[in-house]
């Protein structure tokens, strides 16, 4: 049974040249190959980890532009509303304006026609007035030559021409 | 990368060719017509086929041996150092400068230095490139080869998709990190130790794959060869000798155990430093025992042929090398199998030692 004991020839062969095998890949294979494995490992996971952060931020970014969305919404309807208050305001005011100044013309129409009633009221008066002294002087001069009877028919005549 | 690979073939068939290979005509050779030798001994086969020799053989046709010389190295204390190539032997059957290969007695198949007289005079110091060595040799080329050239793109595609070789060993690599250091060494310990189970890890791996393919370069019984597993389990013993902390040596000479298993008998002590021993040790055969079964039970199925056939004639050889390659192909299938199995189970062995070697305290 030759083969179960060890040759001390493949010894020391063995020994020789597995320890340069063990120098050469440790020093030019393993070493070059466990670091670019850490190496991919570590920029897999950097890579991954700032994909993850994106993400988070695109949520914040998100969140962000949802507020100044609901924000600017807001501020619309605020102002959708002033505008219409200010439109309600104007109009309304506008109507007052009117109707004050409607009521002025009214006023003043009712005023002028006050006025010139009583001015036409003065006229008829008046030519009244002459119409008797007409009429007057009129039966006068017939009645200064007729009969009392006369008289006193001018009399009633003027009573009836009375204003009211 | 296919051109290195062509290269490199040119150049093996070159070796194999133009210096190498040797025929030999041999007078005394007992060959029968039909080729197969009438004395086919089987266990002769077998044993030849696992076991270390001084050229590769390849084939024999007939009355031809087909081999590659090795160089041989020798250094004895009368003619100093000596070294010539194997085919000097003449497949054993020739004496070469007073230097022999031993056929029979206890140094069999060892090289004996004679006297002028022929006498045995003593067993010179071996340092011969055997056929082992020379596995060894292949397989390291491999080793190397694909692993520099990882190294290269890996040093070249830096944070991208690996591709090709490097996509094939990366998944290993990171299964071997991340399943087998990580765990059994810790995650604060485990760099240090990555380089030398990565290499044994790969050697094993690739030694034991190369061995399985049957057709020169490859083929050599490296990791079924007991001196290979022996350095591979002294490489371990000695990294986790190295790397270890008082805990450890506590737990070794004086063990959390009741008094009088210690005094007045250091009964524990010898059974811990028993086991600091028996941990390589247990390597060393597993190993060995694996591959060199699987190589075994294939050159018998395939051996079976040739005994059949001598016992009951060709057709009966015929009739059962249906049933041999069938066999011979699932204990292959098996052995690959074996080949991944075993190179983990070293390393990962190894790792729990290095794990052991310095506890945390507790």
């Amino acid at each position: 049974m030759g083969f179960v004991t060890p040759d001390y020839g493949t010894i020391f062969w063995m020994l020789i040249i597995f320890g340069i095998v063990l120098f050469i890949l440790k020093k030019f294979a393993w070493a070059p190959i466990l670091k670019a494995l850490k190496d991919r490992e570590q920029s897999i996971s950097d890579a991954l980890n700032s994909a993850e952060k994106a993400r988070k931020d695109v949520a914040g970014l998100k969140a962000a532009n949802d507020q100044i969305i609901a924000e600017a919404r807001k501020e619309k309807d605020l102002i959708l509303k002033e505008a219409r208050d200010i439109k309600d305001k104007i109009v309304a005011e506008a109507k007052n304006q009117a109707n004050a100044e409607a009521q002025k013309s009214i006023e003043f129409a009712r005023q002028q026609i006050a006025a010139e009633k009583t001015a036409a009221i003065n006229d008829i008066k008046k030519q009244v007035a002459e119409l008797s002294v007409l009429i007057a002087e009129k039966v006068i001069k017939k009645e200064l030559e007729k009969s009392k009877d006369q008289e006193v028919l001018v009399e009633s005549l003027l009573k009836d021409l009375k204003l009211k | 990368m296919t051109r290195i690979i062509q290269s490199f073939l040119v150049i093996l068939f070159a070796v194999l060719f133009c210096t190498g290979v040797s025929r030999a005509n041999e007078a005394d050779s007992t060959a029968t017509e039909g080729g197969i030798s009438e004395n086919f001994n089987a266990g002769k086969f077998v044993i030849e086929h696992v076991s270390d020799s001084y050229e590769w053989h390849i084939a024999t046709f007939g009355e031809t041996e087909i081999s590659v010389p090795l160089p041989i190295i020798l250094y004895s204390s009368t003619k100093g150092w000596n070294v010539f190539m194997s085919s000097q032997f003449h497949h054993g059957h020739e004496t070469y400068n007073n230097f022999r290969i031993e056929a029979e007695g206890k140094d069999e198949g060892k090289i004996v230095e004679l006297n002028d007289q022929g006498e045995v005079l003593s067993l010179p110091v071996d340092l011969s490139i055997s056929k082992t060595v020379a596995g060894i040799f292949v397989s390291v080329i491999v080793l190397l080869f694909i692993f520099l050239s990882i190294a290269k793109s890996a040093k070249q595609r830096v944070n991208q998709a690996p591709t090709g070789m490097q996509n094939l060993f990366e998944p290993i690599i990171l299964f071997v990190r991340d399943d087998v250091a990580k765990p059994a060494i810790g995650e604060k310990r485990y760099e240090r130790f990555m380089p030398f189970l990565l290499t044994v890890f790969f050697f094993i791996l690739i030694n034991n794959l190369l061995g399985l393919i049957p057709v020169f370069p490859f083929g050599a019984n490296v990791t079924g060869n007991i001196g290979v597993t022996m350095v591979l389990a002294l490489f371990t013993f000695f990294v986790t000798t190295f790397n270890t902390n008082k805990h450890y040596w506590k737990e070794i000479y004086n063990p959390e155990v009741p008094w009088w298993l210690k005094y007045p008998i250091p009964l524990m002590p010898i059974v811990e430093l028993t086991g600091v021993i028996t941990k390589p040790f247990v390597l060393m055969v597993r190993l060995f025992a694996n591959i060199l079964a699987g190589h075994l039970i294939v050159t018998v199925f395939v051996s079976l042929i040739f005994i059949f056939a001598q016992l009951m004639g060709i057709e009966a050889g015929l009739g059962v090398s249906v049933i041999s390659v069938a066999f011979s192909v699932f204990m292959l299938l098996l052995d690959v199998l074996v080949s991944f199995i075993q190179a983990y189970v070293f390393t990962l062995l190894s790792a729990l030692y290095f794990g052991m070697a310095s506890p945390e305290h507790h």
